[in-house]
């Protein structure tokens, strides 16, 4: 057994080393040489989630529920995973906009209220305390144990003197060490490098002194972990730990586990401190990001084991769980390991006690009573570094004062991780206001109002009031009955919920009210501008990183500088000054005046010591006008949306316009093609036109030239100038029909005509042209008439220019034509069938084009105008039909038209 | 897509697949009384698991250095 002042001289050392490492780190920071600023030291600093409940606790609760330990560190493991997106916005914003706090974040994102920023404390500290107790428990009891074993009954009695209860001694040391610790100075960066050095070593002493119990344990008391294993198979009581179904709860509450050290690993303040406040670069949190759950794997492997011996060599049950980690090593007379081992409970407990007090300092200076002080009372004109220096000092006295009161009143009846879990229950309730807020801007002020304080109100009323119930300070049948004896109410069975274990219970309900709350008056709400510029401030934080002014109104340099020298101390106010002016290339002895990014510059620093919510009220009281410039207001605000929207129109405007550079280059296309069409037609009809001219003229020279003529000759030269005028007048009109029907100025009477009446009147029209060639018509047309609507004159114009080309190209005397009318494929067709020559295949679409006429392999000479197929097929298509040549050199051509019923 | 937006959604589908493998029902399979190698199913599952867990984060979080992007420091050291 040790001597109490062997023990009492090793704490004490202990902590002296742990000071002395705080020391250097801040004495090396001063140089600029940061002893902090590199991955590890900031993993192992988050490794503060490790407290005496891991290292005295798991033990306990595996002893209790088999893997049941595990969620509390597989939940981290997991949330680790989002980290390089989700813990870099936050650190981010906390850089960005100097935040020291929880509570100071979230004031920040809702407005720079004051309200939640105080909501969000009282939280922080009535949830952290039965956290804190329950180190002060570990370290009492540890302490105790060390002394006493194997004297059990001296460890269990209960402490009835405030002077002879070492927790309270535990408490006042703890005090002591935090306030030299966090409260030195008041720092404009509100990060203390000291600290986290010591919590990075702390944490490597109680990954040491946990692996040296279990190596110790599992391979020196017993053959190995195999060996261990092969023990627990044989009794039941150890056996059935092997499961899951010993979990209370069960999978349920396994879940639950996970969900709440999801949240505690980013949302206990302390961890928000360390995590976001403390960090040094963004960049360590790649590395975090899988170290610090590597080291949550190494504390835990021998958890299970060191339960299982503890089960195994005590089975009678005296010895409690929570104490096996120190009562093995005790039991086999090991008690220098049992001191390296006490060590690391204790390490495991200040690294959580300083690091919470400091946050919650922090936490309850700023947010709770800088704003009522500055409120209530007009300090002018007063130093007030030393004011908030004791105001620190003050609040983790009293945040451990409370620990140590909950502890008294409620500890004895607790088991070490069921008191953690109601503190993680608490800072769960910050997760919805921190994680709508860091993504949703329209998460408002009011709904986080509401949303806090509903689910704080749950919380309290289902886990912690009931704690009191259990310890007896209230009535047990508060518990049974419910207050009052309304059963609806029962705390732990709210509403008649009995489906869930206790904390589950209150996790579900808290939190479906929280977010409930938080959601739905969201969307009911209006949020106001301060609301809706600090929401977008945080959400697009990585696009304004602080470089937009909102302050309008001018501020005097001095008034602002000695504003901030009241708070931060002058020494301080005069280097951060300085060295905003050579970084910003300003000359303070020249200007008067403070721009508004001074301001802005100014406020930061203010809010780096009294929180984001009271700089803004003593920044405006220096600042002349308007607190807020609309321009300021307008960028933040309006951008996002703006950027947003014009890349979307901007988008929108290039398709169209793609769309419209194809539409005009094809329009393009189409008009280069009629210009060339226009040309080519042009210089074709003055082609024509100019033969039958040059013929008549050629003759009518002649006949000039030759009065003396005899009357033969001249009678046939005149014949042939009558012909070509004839020719020439009816090619003048068939190129002025043309043109009617393309320019669309024809004029049409549609009507209901009988088509084979109108192939009659063609034939007979043309029969003279048959007669004199003799060629052949006949005439295959149904008997009853034949309805179509249509223009009669067109239509008898068409079937005339067939039949006379018919007649034209038919062998004189062996010549046939036929002239049917049928139907085919749901239209009415007319065809024109003669037995000339035929039309080669290659010709066959050309002859419905202008002045495309099949070149008379006999005489040479073009017999028609080339325009009367084109005119064809002008009225065809209006009529909705089409026209076509079917036909078979040497055999003969078809001309067909169809038109619709 | 942008290698950060690809690299935030690799992290939230290991993060889903995490949440998954960790609860029931995937975890009831191991809930047996019986050693694998020796030891207890469900403490080796559960290990076993969290280690390769790790890996992956360290994978994807490691793989590749994006540029990092810059803001502005007030006071790049405290002063006193």
């Amino acid at each position: 057994m040790l001597q109490e002042w062997v023990i009492l001289l090793v704490s004490l050392s202990y902590l002296g080393t742990l000071f002395a490492i705080a020391y250097y780190a801040d004495w090396r920071s001063d140089r600029g040489r940061s002893v902090i600023s590199n991955p590890y030291i900031y993993t192992l600093s988050i490794a503060v989630y490790c407290t005496a409940w891991t290292f005295y606790g798991s033990v306990g609760r595996a002893a209790e529920t088999g893997i049941g330990f595990l969620p509390i560190y597989l939940g981290p493991t997991l949330m680790a995973a989002l980290w390089w997106f989700l813990l870099r916005k936050m650190i981010r914003i906390a850089k960005v906009y100097r935040i020291t706090s929880i509570a100071d974040f979230l004031a920040s994102r809702y407005g720079k209220s004051s309200l939640i920023g105080g909501l969000v404390t009282i939280i922080a500290v009535v949830g952290i305390m039965p956290y804190i107790s329950l180190q002060l428990k570990a370290v009492s009891t540890s302490y105790t144990v060390m002394l006493h074993y194997p004297d059990l009954a001296r460890i269990q009695e209960h402490k009835t003197t405030l002077w002879n209860d070492n927790a309270f001694s535990v408490a006042m040391v703890m005090a002591a060490f935090s306030i030299l610790f966090g409260t030195r100075h008041i720092d404009a960066t509100e990060r203390h490098e000291g600290m986290v050095a010591a919590i990075a070593f702390e944490s490597v002493i109680k990954l040491l002194a946990f692996s040296a119990a279990g190596i110790f344990i599992t391979f020196i008391m017993f053959d190995g972990p195999l060996d261990l294993f092969d023990w627990v198979t044989r009794y039941p009581e150890t056996s059935r730990l092997m499961q899951l179904e010993v979990l209370p709860g069960g999978y349920i509450n396994w879940f639950t586990l996970i969900f709440l050290s999801m949240m505690a690993i980013m949302f206990l303040p302390r961890q928000f401190q360390v995590l976001v406040v403390e960090n040094v670069n963004e960049e360590h949190v790649r590395k975090a990001a899988w170290l610090f759950p590597l080291y949550l794997l190494a504390i835990n492997i021998f958890v299970l084991p060191i339960a299982f011996a503890g089960m195994l060599l005590f089975p009678e049950g005296h010895v409690p769980p929570d104490i096996f980690v120190l009562a093995l090593p005790l039991t086999e007379g090991k008690n220098i390991l049992a001191l390296f081992i006490y060590l690391g409970g204790l390490s495991a407990a200040t690294g959580m006690v300083i690091v919470a007090t400091i946050a919650l300092s922090t936490m309850v200076c700023n947010d709770l009573v800088m704003p009522v002080l500055l409120r209530l009372l007009t300090i002018q004109h007063v130093d007030l570094s030393r004011l908030l220096l004791f105001i620190r000092r003050c609040s983790i006295v009293f945040v451990l004062l409370l620990g140590y009161l909950y502890y008294r009143l409620i500890g004895e009846s607790y088991t070490l991780v069921s008191m953690g879990l109601v503190s993680f229950a608490a800072a769960a309730q910050f997760s919805p206001a921190i994680l709508f807020g860091v993504f949703w801007k329209d998460a408002s002020r009011r709904a986080a109002i509401c949303g806090l304080t509903a689910g704080f109100l749950v919380w309290f009323y289902t886990l912690l009031l009931p704690s009191f119930a259990r310890s007896g300070w209230l009535t047990v049948s508060f518990l049974e009955y419910g207050p009052f004896g309304i059963e609806l109410l029962r705390p732990y069975q709210l509403f008649g919920l009995d489906m869930f274990d206790p904390i589950t219970h209150a996790v579900f309900w808290s939190m479906l009210i929280n977010i409930g709350c938080l959601v739905t008056i969201s969307l009911l709400d209006r949020q106001s501008t301060m609301d809706r510029i600090q929401a977008s401030l945080f959400i697009d934080v990585y696009r304004h990183s602080g470089d937009t002014h909102l302050w309008k109104g001018k501020a005097m340099i001095t008034e602002l500088k000695g504003l901030v020298a009241r708070f931060i101390g002058p020494r301080q106010t005069d280097r951060a000054f300085s060295s905003y002016a050579s970084s910003h290339n300003v000359d303070f002895s020249k200007e008067i005046q403070a721009d508004a990014e001074l301001v802005e510059f100014a406020e930061r620093l203010l809010s780096g010591a009294i929180g984001a919510a009271s700089a803004r009220v003593m920044v405006s009281s220096v600042v002349d006008g308007e607190e807020i410039s609309p321009e300021g207001v307008m960028k933040i605000i309006d951008e996002t949306s703006q950027v947003l929207e014009y890349s979307h129109q901007l988008e929108e405007k290039s398709i169209e316009l793609e769309a419209a550079t194809r539409e005009l280059q094809e329009a393009n296309k189409r008009l280069k093609e009629l210009d060339r069409l226009k040309d080519e037609f042009v210089s074709t009809v003055s082609h024509e036109l100019r033969t039958p001219l040059t013929s008549v003229r050629a003759f009518s020279e002649i006949l000039h030239d030759n009065p003396d003529m005899i009357e033969p000759e001249r009678k046939k030269y005149l014949d042939i100038m009558v012909k070509e005028t004839e020719r020439l007048t009816r090619l003048i009109n068939e190129v002025l029909d043309l043109a009617k029907i393309e320019s669309g100025r024809a004029d049409w009477h549609m009507e209901n005509i009988d088509l084979t009446e109108v192939l009659r009147e063609a034939v007979e029209a043309t029969s003279q042209l048959f007669r004199e060639k003799s060629v052949a018509i006949i005439e295959m047309t149904p008997t009853f008439p034949i309805m179509v609507f249509a223009d009669r004159d067109r239509i008898i114009q068409v079937v005339i220019n067939l039949l006379s080309n018919a007649a034209k190209f038919s062998p004189p005397e062996k010549g046939t034509v036929i002239v049917r009318l049928y139907f085919k494929k749901r239209e009415i067709r007319v065809e024109v069938a003669d037995n000339g020559l035929g039309i080669h295949p290659d010709e066959q679409q050309k002859i419905f084009e202008k002045f495309k006429q099949i070149t008379d392999l006999r005489n040479g000479k073009p017999k028609g105008t080339g325009l009367g197929l084109a005119i064809c097929r002008r009225i065809i298509e209006y009529h909705n039909g089409k026209i076509w040549v079917e036909s078979i050199s040497g055999q003969g051509s078809k001309f067909i038209f169809s038109l619709p019923v | 897509m942008s290698p950060v937006r690809r690299k935030i959604q690799r992290l939230l589908v290991l993060f889903a697949f995490g949440c998954l493998a960790l609860n029931y029902p995937l975890l009831a399979l191991f809930s047996i009384r019986s050693l694998w190698f020796g030891i207890p199913a469900l403490y080796l599952y559960l290990f076993v698991f969290w280690l390769i867990f790790i890996v992956f984060i360290a994978v994807v979080t490691e793989m590749k250095k994006l540029p990092r992007t810059s803001f502005p420091l007030l006071l790049n050291r405290k002063s006193k």
